[in-house]
Parts: C-alpha cells; structure tokens; sequence
C-alpha cells in the first residue's frame, strides 16, 4: 500500500456522535461529537470535572447516554462486544496483593472467563512479548504493588493490551506520574499506536506533554467538545466558546497556556448600566485572579476554569 | 524414643473417634477457610467475614433453640446475613464498614436473645460455649459428609469465579470495563465466604471463626507473590494449625494432675497468631535483608558502573 493511500484507508476505530449524558438533573455532557482513526493519538484534554471521564466511562459502555450514540468498528457499543483496552484513572495496587506483574498481565487475557485456568505455553508466550512490548521485563517477576508508579502505568498498559483491542482508553494516566515517568508512559503509546494501529485515547487536565505526540486534541469544557489537530482546537476563539466566557491562549517557550481572560469580555452588556457596575466592582478581584494565574503560568496548561 | 512418640500422641488419640471427627471436620473447614480467606484480605473484607460469624452465632443459636442441627443455622442465616450486607452497599468501597457494621449489631443482638432463651428453657446444655467457641470434639460422624458437601460447595464457587473475581478485585473499572458483572460476582462470594464462615462456626466457634479465615491468609501473602502459592500456603498453614490443635487440646488432659482438657479452639486460634507474628518477622528480616525489587537493583547497578 502506498503512503498517501494509507491515509485515506485509514479505518476509522471510534465514532462519538451527538452524545449528552445528565446525571441526576445535571448536564455533563452536551452533544459531544469526534471519531478517532487508526494509529492515532489522541488527547482528551480539559479541566477537572469537564466531563472526560463520563466520557471515557460512555465509551466503554458503562454509561448509558441520554441522547447521542458510540461506534466502535462501525458496531453500536456495549460492554460484552468489542474489546477496549482500558487503563482506568485510580488502580490501587496493594503492595500486599501476592500478583506479580506478570500475573497482572495474563489476567488481561483471560481475567473475564469462568472457571479454573489451565496452564498454556501460548499465554506465558503472549505474557512475555506484551511485557517485552512496553519494556517491563525487568520487574515482570516483582509484586506489582511494590512498583513504582511508573512502572505500574507500563504494567496495567500492558494488561489492557495484551487482548489485541484496537482502542486504548486511559483516564489521567499521567496524573500521578513524575515528569520523566510520565514522558516515558507518553512515548511508549505513541509507539504502541503508530506500530501497532491502535487508536489511543488519553484524557488529561494538563496537555503539554502531550503535543508532541498528538495526532488530534478532544477539547472538553463545559460538557462541550472540540475536535481537531491541536494547532486549529487550542486556539482563543475556540476555547473561549467552549468555555462561554473569554479565555487567552498564550505560547510561551513552546508550551500552551490556557488563561482566563481580562474582565472586558461582557463588551455586548456594556450598554446595560447594572451589567456595567457589577463589572466595574468586580474589576479589582478580577485583575488579581488573572494575576495570580500568570504567577501559576509556571505550571503550564494549568486550569482556566 | 517410644516415651517421646507417647507424650506427644497421648495413649487413644489416634484410636478416638472423636478425634477422626475432629480432623476430618477441622480438615475441610481449614481449607475453605484459607481459599476464601486469601480473597477476603486481598479484598479487604475481613471485617465482613467477622461479622458474617456474628450472623452464623444468631444462626446456631436459634437453630439450637428450635432444636435443628446448628449447621443449618450458621450457614443459613450466614447467607441471608450477606445477601442482606450486598442489598444495603458492601459492595461500594465507602458502604462496606456501615453495611457491616449495621448487621453485625443486629446479629450479636439476635444471639443475645436467642441464647438467653436456650439457656432459661435448658433446650441445650452449653449452647452459648458451643455456638461461640466451637464443637469440634461432639460433632457427631453424620456431621462430617454435610460439611463435605458444604465445603465443596463454597471451594466450587470460588473456582468457577476464580479471574472475574480477581480481576474485580484488582479494579473494579477493569473488571466492569471487561464485561464482568462485578456486582454479581462479589455476591457469589459473599455466598462463598458465608459458607466458609459457617462451617468454621461450628468446629471453632462462631467468633473465632475469623481467625481461621484471615490467619492463614494474612501469613500467606506475607511470603509468597503469586495467588496460587498464597492460597496453597494458606491451605497448609490452615489444616496445620487446626491438626496440631486438635492434637495439643486431647493431649492437654494428660497435663498436670487436675485433668482440664483446654478448648481446642485456643489452640488453634493460638498457633495462628504465633504463625503470623512469624511470618511478619520473616518478611520484614528478608526486606531488611536488600531483597527488594530486582528492579531497583539493576537500576543502582547501572548506576554504580556508570559512576565506577
């Protein structure tokens, strides 16, 4: 196959089309749509409490939208059909739990069938290329819950792998991760997806790690999204109608910053005196929360919420 | 060399049918408890699993007043106790103590009453010790094949949902995430350990049942890293402790002049703790010892070359 088609004949792996859930009364997600190709990266980015993990959970099928519907290979989704690997936001390994990672791993294979395992040469061989495939061999014989966080997120990345899913979901994976750690998670899936054609999706509330890697960004605040490649979603114009009110998005050394806006963006009330006064009084704090932002800057991407 | 044989296997022990009972009893009831005891610690049930033996107490108790063979109390009203602690929320990580603790009170109540009845109507002798503390030694030979069938019962569950239920109990997301019907499984285990439960209520009693479950259990995941060497241990460990005790009580007659044989289930209960202390000795020497990771090892190996 030549290059350019490729491109064209890439299969699409996930279609999200008009989804909104409501949970008890409340809206967290409003008509969400995007699709995810083949050996794609693709980050989830928002802030806390956007949205990305009902959306993720939607996915999965363990959430039933109100409205809207998820494709996965063209096949309507739930949970017994097609798999998904997932990695889910907090696993809490018990350095207690007697499992070595490589038990962990297995269990990826065959961890949802009944009744006893029997021993098989074709399993340990699959346990040891997937291992192998995201460089954990040298702690494979240690207790998983004696690993460092790192390790563990190559463990369970792993572990959801291991069954051939064309679609990886991870929740923050990079939440509780050092720097370097998280970088070595971040292009250890780039491989995965480019090598393997698996489409990854990865949600995180920080997305400069991420940009180097990114084929497309899923942009969610509010309980909307914005799909595209990052260049054209993380701009001022699209982030502040997601956010519904004025956001900046600053590039400093190369890293994005999203920050709220100056207080100027009601201009349209202007002309309405009360709107124009609550402004006026809420101008001070207003200069100060921006201020205290720019001083959080160090830490870039941070929440614009 | 035969004077030592004889001090330690006290002259009729192994010719006692009493004895046959209680090892046989004390076997199977042994082995149930350390395979689900295993899933208990790692789950982090155990105090589900003790007050499941308050439940089994309100079980025996009332079956002895009815005059029914206290078995069927222990494990029934153990099972209805964990259907009962599922429907109110052991299942969610923060509604298992409030679950727990709200049938654990109703049952020491239940037991309360019962007890007080059989013990003002004389239905029983000695129910209170028998329903609390154990009665392996007057467990009559009939007993033996329905605890048999019971222990089968509850090691076949846990067999038929050995990964669903381990993978539940690594994470639940996962598992759900997978297509496992986490709810579902976590109550056939609860069926699982309401069984084990029961069946070790009556030979050590029904609140020093615990200690057979979590024991052997705690002390195998101290020392071993795989699931199937834990439970294995565990087994071990169990029917080891439960046979040595049988063993100490019948021979404990023998000691001194006054002729007290000691309850069997402070043996057993003892030897468990001791092992366990032990254990926690042991993997904090080998700990102690640089045994950590070999990860780590390497790691400050390669580094030692680099630097060297």
């Amino acid at each position: 196959m030549s290059q350019p088609d490729q491109t064209v004949l890439t299969p699409e792996i996930l279609r999200v089309d008009q989804v909104s859930v409501t949970l008890s009364g409340r809206q967290i997600l409003d008509e969400v749509s995007f699709a995810v190709q083949a050996g794609e990266f693709t980050g989830l980015i928002g802030p806390n409490g956007a949205g990305k993990t009902t959306l993720l959970r939607v996915i999965l099928g363990l959430q039933r939208p109100s409205a809207g519907s998820v494709t996965v290979l063209g096949q309507p989704r739930s949970p017994r059909s097609q798999p998904i690997g997932y990695v889910p936001q907090k696993v809490l390994l018990d350095p207690d739990m007697p499992m070595r990672a490589r038990d962990l791993v297995a269990l990826g294979l065959d961890g949802s069938k009944y009744g006893p395992r029997l021993r098989s040469r074709q399993r340990d061989q699959a346990v040891r290329e997937m291992l192998h495939a995201v460089d954990a061999e040298r702690f494979a014989d240690a207790r998983v819950g004696n690993l460092s966080g790192g390790e563990q997120q190559r463990v369970l990345i792993a572990h959801a792998l291991i069954s051939r899913p064309r679609l990886l979901l991870l929740d923050e994976p990079l939440a509780n991760l050092d720097l370097r750690s998280g970088q070595e998670v971040i292009s250890l899936l780039a491989r995965i997806a480019r090598e393997q054609q698996i489409a990854v999706l990865l949600s995180a509330h920080e997305m400069n790690p991420l940009l180097p890697v990114m084929d497309r960004v899923v942009y969610v605040a509010g309980g909307r999204a914005a799909s595209g490649p990052a260049d054209e979603i993380v701009t001022s114009d699209v982030l502040s109608r997601l956010y519904g009110h004025r956001v900046d998005v600053l590039h400093v050394h190369g890293r994005v910053l999203v920050v709220a806006g100056p207080a100027a963006d009601d201009g349209a009330a202007a002309d309405d005196g009360a709107a124009a006064l609550a402004a006026a009084e809420a101008e001070p704090a207003r200069a100060e929360a921006t201020g205290d932002e720019a001083g959080v800057a160090v830490r870039p991407g941070a929440d614009a919420s | 060399m035969h004077q030592l044989y004889n001090a330690v296997f006290e002259p009729g022990f192994f010719g006692s049918p009493q004895v046959h009972v209680a090892v046989a009893v004390g076997g199977i009831v042994a082995i149930v408890s350390a395979v689900v005891g295993v899933f208990t610690v790692m789950r982090g049930q155990s105090f589900a699993g003790h007050s499941l033996g308050d439940v089994s107490a309100a079980g025996g108790s009332g079956a002895l007043l009815i005059g029914l063979n206290p078995l069927a109390g222990f494990v029934g009203l153990g099972i209805a106790g964990a259907a009962v602690m599922d429907m109110i929320g052991v299942q969610r990580l923060r509604g298992r103590d409030l679950a727990t603790g709200i049938v654990l009170g109703a049952a020491i109540g239940l037991s309360a009453l019962f007890l007080y009845l059989t013990a003002t109507t004389g239905a029983t002798a000695g129910a209170t010790q028998q329903v609390l503390f154990g009665s392996i030694f007057t467990t009559t030979p009939g007993t033996v094949p329905v605890v048999a069938i019971f222990g089968a019962i509850s090691l076949g569950g846990i067999a038929l949902i050995y990964r669903p239920l381990l993978l539940s109990t690594v994470s639940p997301d996962i598992a759900a995430a997978r297509g496992v019907p986490v709810r579902l499984v976590g109550v056939l285990y609860m069926i699982a350990l309401a069984v084990s439960v029961g069946l070790s209520s009556l030979a050590i009693g029904a609140i020093l049942s615990t200690a057979l479950l979590i024991g052997p259990a705690a002390t195998a995941l101290q020392l071993t890293r795989r699931v199937a060497w834990a439970l294995t241990t565990a087994c071990v460990i169990g029917v080891l402790a439960v046979w040595v005790g049988v063993l100490l009580a019948y021979d404990s007659y023998y000691w001194g002049s006054s002729h007290l044989s000691l309850p069997v289930s402070f043996f057993i209960v003892a030897l468990i703790f001791v092992t366990y202390l032990v254990s926690v000795a042991v993997s904090g020497r080998k700990a102690r010892a640089g045994a950590r990771r070999p990860a780590s090892v390497t790691r400050a190996a390669d580094h030692d070359k680099v630097a060297a």
